[in-house]
């Protein structure tokens, strides 16, 4: 029996967790995320090194997974939503204290108590911070089964390799399905990169601070370029995309995570038709993959951004493109999940009102 | 590629089916998804799940136009007869499922599972005969794809109680071959 196994989405992200090296997972009960702390409750106690905590709210469940980062601990903790908003403070206080940790955010509709119903409705919340203050979080979008296990094991390299929070931003349907999944081999977490900053007793040696006050402005200011600079190496070295039947496209659909899966088939649809349309997925959210953009928009003179929400990534599409294209926008926000067929009469009106087959 | 659901009362085994179906359809080497309905559930309420099986990626894991559904009970026929792709099949629970189609585009089967299941002495088996007609009548794997899922996924159960699964496959099969309870 080859080494494929058919499981739903957040046990997927669990397993990756524990596979990468998680020893520490704090969390606080939502819908549709709370298969994802059932199943840490169990892996984590199988293991001998291994900490589950069903905290008492959000607030303490991402101050939790603080303390454990400080101590040096591959740490995790997941929520909804509504409970993400609830953690921001915490995250906050990691991007300012440069400590590494993996949130996941399963979204749902909002704003509010919104519904249990997969929504993109949180993207400027990731991609902006999110909490108070002057950061930003690295934010991986998976699309697929195998991409939950692979972004999994990649946002904890992240946080530990730019000491910095990652969130890895799922929604309802992909944390119920079950797809085919293979996993990398398990990382011993003795054998990960030490960490020369962890506060692990001083001894012998002298003693370190970790803290996010900083009271003298110039100081501040000072850690306020340092993160930015950070942030500037990160953009650099991260973003990623992903393209499909883009090469020769008129008209390019920009869609991440689950309305990118329904864009693709939106577009073998239109493809069928004859018209020339292609893909362009962010895998990362932030750093966002503008350049990438920018490139297409030579050959390129319309893109299409769908999203289930009312237009948010849309700010970063027109952003990158500086005005050089067109850019339209097709939104389902309250926990819709279009059809490909939606997508593929949406392209080709598109496609026929800027006059696209003449080209063709 | 092809749309698949089965939808029925909680307690029906019609999770179980789909899930059965993916493992084994995975295991033939197709692409799969399974994707349960997922909403503000109550107990004895309705419960349903797709699965998309091809040779190619899957995009969408949604039931927008299934190819087939199995039908376990009345309001699962009310629910997906309107969505189903043109020239679709449905699979009945005739037990529980008394009711005419009202599209003449879709092929009607009609399975007295309940009965069956009695019959063979068990009616927790109800949903492997329903199980082992759509794999006779779709050909979309083998009884035996569907037993080594089965196994899979239920470790460590006693021999008895495989055979009696396999029991209730291998005459839902044949009724659907033969066209009679054997």
């Amino acid at each position: 029996m080859d080494k494929k196994l058919l499981m739903r989405g957040s046990q997927v992200i669990g397993e990756a967790a524990i596979r990468a090296g998680c020893r520490f997972y704090a969390g606080y009960p939502i819908t549709p995320q709370n298969a994802l702390p059932e199943f840490m409750s169990g892996a984590m106690a199988k293991l001998e090194d291994g900490t589950f905590i069903q905290a008492e709210s959000e607030l303490a469940a991402i101050n939790m997974v603080l303390g454990a980062s400080m101590a040096g601990a591959r740490a995790m903790t997941s929520s909804s939503s509504p409970g993400i908003s609830l953690k921001q403070e915490g995250i906050s206080f990691l991007a300012a204290s440069e400590l590494p940790a993996v949130i996941v955010n399963t979204m749902r509709g909002g704003p509010g108590l919104g519904n249990i119903a997969p929504s993109q409705g949180d993207y400027f919340q990731a991609t902006r911070g999110g909490g108070h203050g002057d950061y930003r979080t690295i934010v991986l979008a998976p699309a697929y089964g195998q991409e939950l296990a692979d972004l999994t094991r990649k946002a904890f390299e992240y946080a530990d390799r730019y000491r910095t929070p990652v969130m890895i931003l799922a929604d309802g349907m992909m944390s119920q399905m079950m797809e085919p999944v293979i996993f990398p081999d398990p990382l011993n977490p003795s054998e990960l990169p030490s960490k020369p900053w962890v506060l692990d007793g001083a001894d012998e040696r002298p003693s370190r601070i970790i803290k996010s006050l900083i009271l003298n402005p110039m100081a501040m200011e000072e850690h306020n370029w340092k993160l930015t600079r950070k942030y500037e190496i990160i953009s650099k070295e991260i973003a990623a995309v992903e393209t499909y039947m883009a090469e020769d496209a008129e008209l390019v659909v920009v869609a991440y995570g689950t309305a990118a899966r329904v864009a693709k088939g939106g577009i073998k649809k239109a493809r069928e038709m004859g018209l020339k349309v292609g893909l362009l997925r962010p895998v990362t959210l932030w750093p966002f993959p503008g350049s990438v953009i920018r490139e297409m928009s030579r050959s390129v003179k319309d893109f299409f951004v769908f999203e289930m929400n009312t237009g948010q990534m849309l700010d970063d599409v027109k952003l990158s493109l500086e005005g050089k294209s067109h850019v339209h926008f097709h939104g389902r926000p309250g926990g819709i999940i279009p059809t490909p067929d939606e997508i593929s009469r949406a392209i080709s009106r598109l496609y026929y009102r800027r006059h696209l087959e003449e080209d063709l | 590629m092809k749309k698949t659901v089965f939808a029925g009362f909680g307690g029906q085994g019609v999770l179980m089916m789909g899930y059965v179906f993916a493992v084994a359809a995975m295991r033939d080497g197709r692409e799969v998804t399974y994707l349960p309905a997922y909403g503000a559930e109550v107990r004895g309420g309705t419960a349903n799940c797709t699965i998309v099986v091809s040779d190619e990626e899957i995009f969408s894991p949604v039931a927008s136009s299934p190819d087939f559904a199995v039908i376990m009970n009345k309001p699962s026929l009310l629910r997906y007869e309107g969505i189903m792709r043109e020239g679709g099949a449905v699979l009945l629970n005739s037990n529980h499922v008394d009711r005419e189609l009202t599209r003449d585009d879709l092929t009607a089967i009609r399975i007295p599972a309940i009965d069956i299941a009695k019959k063979i002495g068990n009616e927790r088996i109800t949903n492997m005969i329903m199980l082992g007609a759509f794999v006779a009548h779709t050909n979309m794997t083998s009884l035996d794809s569907i037993m080594n899922g089965l196994s899979e996924i239920v470790k460590g159960k006693k021999a008895g109680i495989m055979n009696l699964n396999r029991k209730g496959l291998d005459v839902g099969a044949e009724y659907i071959l033969k066209g009679d309870l054997q």
